[in-house]
């Protein structure tokens, strides 16, 4: 590359991180405030881009028609924000941690299917600038205008955003509460009022940077999940609630980007080497590097703990006999069925068990040891793909189910010695990098894995294949190393994983190792992930990247939640209600997402403590022990 | 006690049974049943389910099929492989479906592919463009309609010949799809012009190119043309960056895919004029057929038929007749009847190859132009989709025996 077209590519990744800045910067100031990790963030900026759209179609392509268009499109998402703050997030404040990010994922869904609803399938383009729709020449070459002012554009949103926050009462008060929230409210600081408007602040932002695209790329129906994940990685990278720092962040991203792109083809010792793919996955080896050597992000500040939002976790006590004769009761239940149902109902149970072991999973990490994973997938992943190169590689089917969970295990080992020296959403976001950055492994590797194909022929061996034989195995499998998993909590190991959780420093102090515990926690729940991921990849007979993507660990983090995150049981309820929603709803109606984000947000108003929370307050009502 | 938990037990097992089982079969329908990723690719599958609902009219307004209606069990698979055997087990156990058609991406047309190969039943994959479906992972029960990523690049080389260009960039989206149909170009083009010379190669992730710089380092390698084969919103900002830019003045560009309405129309006044491509100029198609199918579908849905209307239209009318040339829902039969098979489609009379099972439907080849603010196909040509396959000893080298 000649220095000039360094200069250009320069450019070229400065103009990309002025929109991506602007979306990230409302999600860190949101995040700072209301400590939401808002998943509905990429749906504000796809809001953004369709409302700006259609205004400039509107108000017509001229100078004002354009801009006004452009920023009317900000403020009518930052009115949605708003509202959407008011109606729904508002309820959920007192709610479980995480529980929002769950209200916010339903809005994904709803969201999606509005704008499908609203705008149709068709992408839609739209025009270009008045007044910087041309090229100046910069360096011997064609730059666009438009480019220019959006270089310009970051650093003076960066610009007003700290006169904002350093210069106005409102951003006094918006620090204060992001340093201390229940200081601010004790002091008189009206927090109802504050979360509001720094909801519709960030939406504006994220509304904004959608809306100053539509030059650049088309509205389409996508853009709300691939613009998601470079955001968070914006905002983890710079650190979180720093907006400075995720401006740098952006920039970072977008300029190391551009080089690859500008690298291209490179030949090393006889190796070629496409930088260009290297796209796929670059911010979150950014991401993984900047975490590994600054735990909190580049210009992130060490979090005080949040205090007093939710209630402080119960402990949890060894359950009731009457508890353990209902499981029981289920399981023989389970087993009974395939007397009187027909096969599609085996079909379905299998999944739902293989998700019932994938979340109970994921939910030993999140609940008894505290750490949120948003890519406990990679280990699911992994654990499947591992049992179809064994089948491939001539290994027997039975041998091969029983060794491939060791590839989830062997991923969490390795990837949670870096994880676990991180906490709370740097932590969640380091495992995301991970799961990014395996995935990405699998998609380009054709020749082992079957890239983005993935690979097929993947049956079990002829003697489960018959009737329910397979079920069997799913059922006996998923059942033992679910209530495994669950006999581990109330081992000295569950105790002491626990006791990390809530006081780390305790725990320190009467000698348990904290990280290697927590160490030890991730690799068992990766095995298990594994486990299910195998039984899985067997289940369908193929396997490819979409079972270590992002979506599936989200499934995952969704079902936990649903569940209720404080309750053993929850993720198997979660898991159940959610499959099983899937599959009925999907056939219901053409708009099947929206009704599925419709009935997660009712599900959620209605028992913000989980499906099996719920059911154990009721139990506990009726038999009388409400009192702890 | 004892009695009274059985019982309960009992009548639990049974509710279960009762949730879980979906409604009873229609009688004296044949089932057909569909799947595809709607909510994934809408701008294509939602013409598309127009077009084979178009087809299920005409079918029935006929007569339907061996004295009965044909009836279509459609479903979403989410775009997911995991969904989508799920789907079809349901499909087929549930809804008693004769077969399976249908799925649009390549993983999830591979995943239900061998799922039918596994079940036994005949599978008519519509979408997906991969080769492996009909070659290296090619089996007794899948067949596939649309003309895959390598006919298709295979179409667009005789003109590339033609240019005697040499330096070419390649760009294409960072997956199977776009990694096979480079693989072919830079094979049969070198086949044919020994001298040409790849000087770059660009592969953006899926959705996420960034336009600027990818338009920058093409024209820093300063090619004589370009290949790409980028799609859908990927397309629409490298036409736009390359315009500004100046990238495609004095420069040749195809692009696979290209004059699809699909991915054609979204561009409107920014249609790069000159490129060629291969796609379905709807406006313009004179044959019989397709002006009995444009008026058909132009008055039931006041609306212009894309490329998505045609492969739903032809997938049903190929269902339909290979059930009449079996009389039979037997899946031996079925498949012994689609081998061979000849259907009319609106893009004229395909076969379904005894060889591979692939479908010999063509495509449009032509060059973009501007008309009234939208793109359109200008000197194009039907492709024969028998003339652009490998000969029948290099496919069965590829193929594994049914």
């Amino acid at each position: 590359m000649s220095l000039s077209a360094l200069f250009i590519q320069l450019l070229n990744g400065l103009a990309s991180a002025s929109s991506l800045f602007l979306v990230a910067a409302g999600l860190s100031i949101i995040f700072g405030i209301t400590r939401i990790v808002n998943f509905a963030h990429g749906s504000l900026y796809m809001l953004g881009i369709y409302t700006a759209y259609s205004l400039v179609q509107t108000f017509g392509g001229g100078m004002l028609g354009f801009w006004g268009g452009v920023l009317c499109a900000g403020i009518v998402v930052g009115l949605f924000g708003a509202l959407v703050e008011r109606l729904l997030l508002r309820r959920l404040y007192h709610a479980p941690e995480l529980l929002q990010l769950l209200a916010t994922f339903a809005l994904v869904l709803i969201v999606r299917d509005f704008a499908l609803w609203i705008w149709g399938p068709e992408d839609l383009l739209g025009p270009r600038a008045p007044g910087l729709a041309g090229a100046v020449a910069i360096a011997g070459r064609e730059f666009p205008q438009y480019d220019l002012f959006l270089i310009a554009l970051g650093p003076v949103v960066l610009l007003l955003l700290w006169l904002l926050l350093t210069r106005t009462r409102w951003g006094t008060l918006v620090r204060a509460a992001t340093e201390d929230r229940e200081m601010a409210g004790a002091l008189g600081v009206n927090q109802a009022w504050l979360f509001t408007s720094v909801f519709a602040l960030g939406s504006f932002l994220a509304g904004l940077g959608g809306a100053v695209q539509i030059p650049r790329e088309p509205a389409v129906l996508t853009m709300d999940l691939t613009i998601l994940s470079d955001v968070f990685v914006v905002v983890v990278v710079g650190g979180m609630g720093s907006i400075p720092g995720a401006f740098l962040a952006a920039v970072l991203i977008g300029v190391i980007k551009a080089f690859c792109i500008g690298i291209g083809n490179v030949s090393l010792f006889g190796l070629d080497f496409s930088f260009s793919k290297l796209t796929l996955v670059i911010e979150f080896v950014v991401m993984a590097v900047v975490l590994a050597f600054r735990p909190w992000g580049l210009l992130g500040r060490r979090q005080g703990l949040p205090r007093g939002a939710a209630p402080v976790e119960a402990p949890l006590h060894l359950p009731s006999t009457g508890m353990l004769k209902a499981l029981a009761a289920m399981l023989a239940l389970l087993a009974l069925l395939p007397f009187v149902s027909d096969r599609y109902t085996l079909v379905l149970l299998t999944d739902i068990l293989v998700f019932a072991l994938f979340a109970v999973s994921l939910h030993f990490i999140m609940g008894p040891a505290g750490m949120h994973s948003f890519g406990h997938a990679a280990y699911f992943g992994l654990g499947a793909y591992a049992a179809a190169l064994l089948l491939k590689h001539a290994v027997p089917m039975e041998l091969a189910l029983a060794l491939a969970p060791l590839g989830g295990g062997l991923a969490a080992l390795f990837f949670g010695w870096f994880c676990v020296r991180l906490s709370g959403v740097y932590l969640a976001m380091l495992t995301l990098a991970f799961a990014q950055i395996a995935w990405s492994v699998v998609y380009q590797w054709d020749d082992f894995t079957g890239g983005s194909n993935g690979l097929v022929g993947i049956w079990p061996a002829p003697w489960l294949a018959s009737g329910s034989a397979f079920y069997y195995l799913a059922l006996v499998l998923c059942a033992a190393a679910v209530l495994l998993l669950w006999r581990l909590v109330y081992t000295p190991f569950g105790y002491a994983l626990r006791a990390c959780r809530d006081s780390p420093l305790r725990a320190d102090a009467i000698g348990i190792d904290v990280r290697r515990q927590q160490w030890l926690g991730f690799a068992l729940a990766g095995l298990f992930a594994g486990l299910a991921g195998a039984i899985y990849a067997f289940s369908k007979g193929s396997i490819s990247p979409d079972s270590l993507s992002i979506p599936r660990s989200v499934d995952g983090l969704v079902m936990v939640l649903m569940g209720g995150i404080q309750t053993l049981t929850g993720a198997v309820a979660g898991a159940a209600v959610f499959t099983w929603l899937q599959d009925v709803i999907t056939r219901q109606t053409e708009f099947w997402r929206a009704l599925l984000g419709a009935v997660i947000l009712f599900l959620l108003l209605a028992f913000p403590q989980g499906i099996a929370g719920f059911l154990r307050e009721r139990w506990e009502a009726r038999a009388g022990r409400s009192d702890g | 006690m004892i009695a009274r938990r059985t019982v309960l037990l009992g009548t639990a097992a049974l509710a279960m049974a009762a949730a879980f089982s979906g409604p009873a079969a229609a009688q004296g329908t044949i089932k057909i049943g569909e799947m595809n990723s709607y909510k994934v690719f809408p701008a294509f599958l939602e013409p598309y389910k127009k077009g084979w609902e178009l087809a299920l009219d005409e079918i029935n307004a006929a007569g339907g099929v061996l004295g009965r209606k044909l009836e279509v069990v459609s479903r979403d698979d989410q775009g997911n492989p995991g969904e989508a055997v799920r789907v079809a087990e349901e499909l087929l156990t549930r809804e008693n479906v004769a077969f399976l058609v249908g799925t649009f991406p390549s993983n999830v047309g591979l995943a239900v592919a061998d799922f039918a190969k596994q079940k036994k039943v005949l599978f008519i994959a519509a979408e997906p463009l991969t080769d492996k479906i009909v070659w290296q992972d090619g089996n007794k029960y899948t067949f596939r309609l649309r003309p895959s990523t390598y006919m298709q690049t295979a179409m667009l080389i005789p003109e590339a010949v033609k240019l005697k260009k040499k330096r070419w960039a390649i760009v294409y989206p960072n997956y199977e799809y776009g990694q096979s149909a480079t693989a072919a170009f830079k094979e049969l083009l070198k086949k044919a012009q020994p001298d040409v010379e790849f000087v770059t190669e660009q592969a953006p992730a899926l959705g996420k190119i960034e336009a600027g710089a990818v338009v920058q380092a093409l024209a820093d390698a300063k090619p004589d043309a370009i290949f790409s084969s980028l799609f859908a919103g990927d397309l629409a900002k490298f036409v736009r960056e390359g315009q500004t830019r100046g990238l495609f003045k004095n420069r040749v560009v195809f692009n696979l895919l290209g004059g699809e309405p699909e991915y054609l129309d979204p561009l409107k006044q920014d249609t790069p004029v000159g490129w060629y491509v291969t796609g379905y100029p709807w406006q313009s198609i004179n044959t019989p057929e397709h002006k009995k199918f444009l008026a058909a579908y132009q008055k039931k849905y006041n609306d212009y038929p894309r490329l998505g209307s045609i492969v739903g239209y032809a997938m049903l009318m190929s269902a339909a007749d290979a059930i009449k040339k079996a009389t039979s829902l037997d899946q031996e039969k079925l498949v012994a009847a689609m081998k061979g098979l000849q259907v009319d489609t609106p893009l004229g009379k395909i076969t379904y190859r005894a060889l591979d099972h692939q479908s010999t439907m063509g495509a449009y080849v032509g060059r973009l132009d501007l008309k009234d603010g939208k793109g359109v196909m200008t000197a194009f040509h039907f492709a024969d989709g028998a003339k652009y396959l490998p000969s029948d000893a290099e496919v069965r080298k590829m193929r594994p025996a049914d």
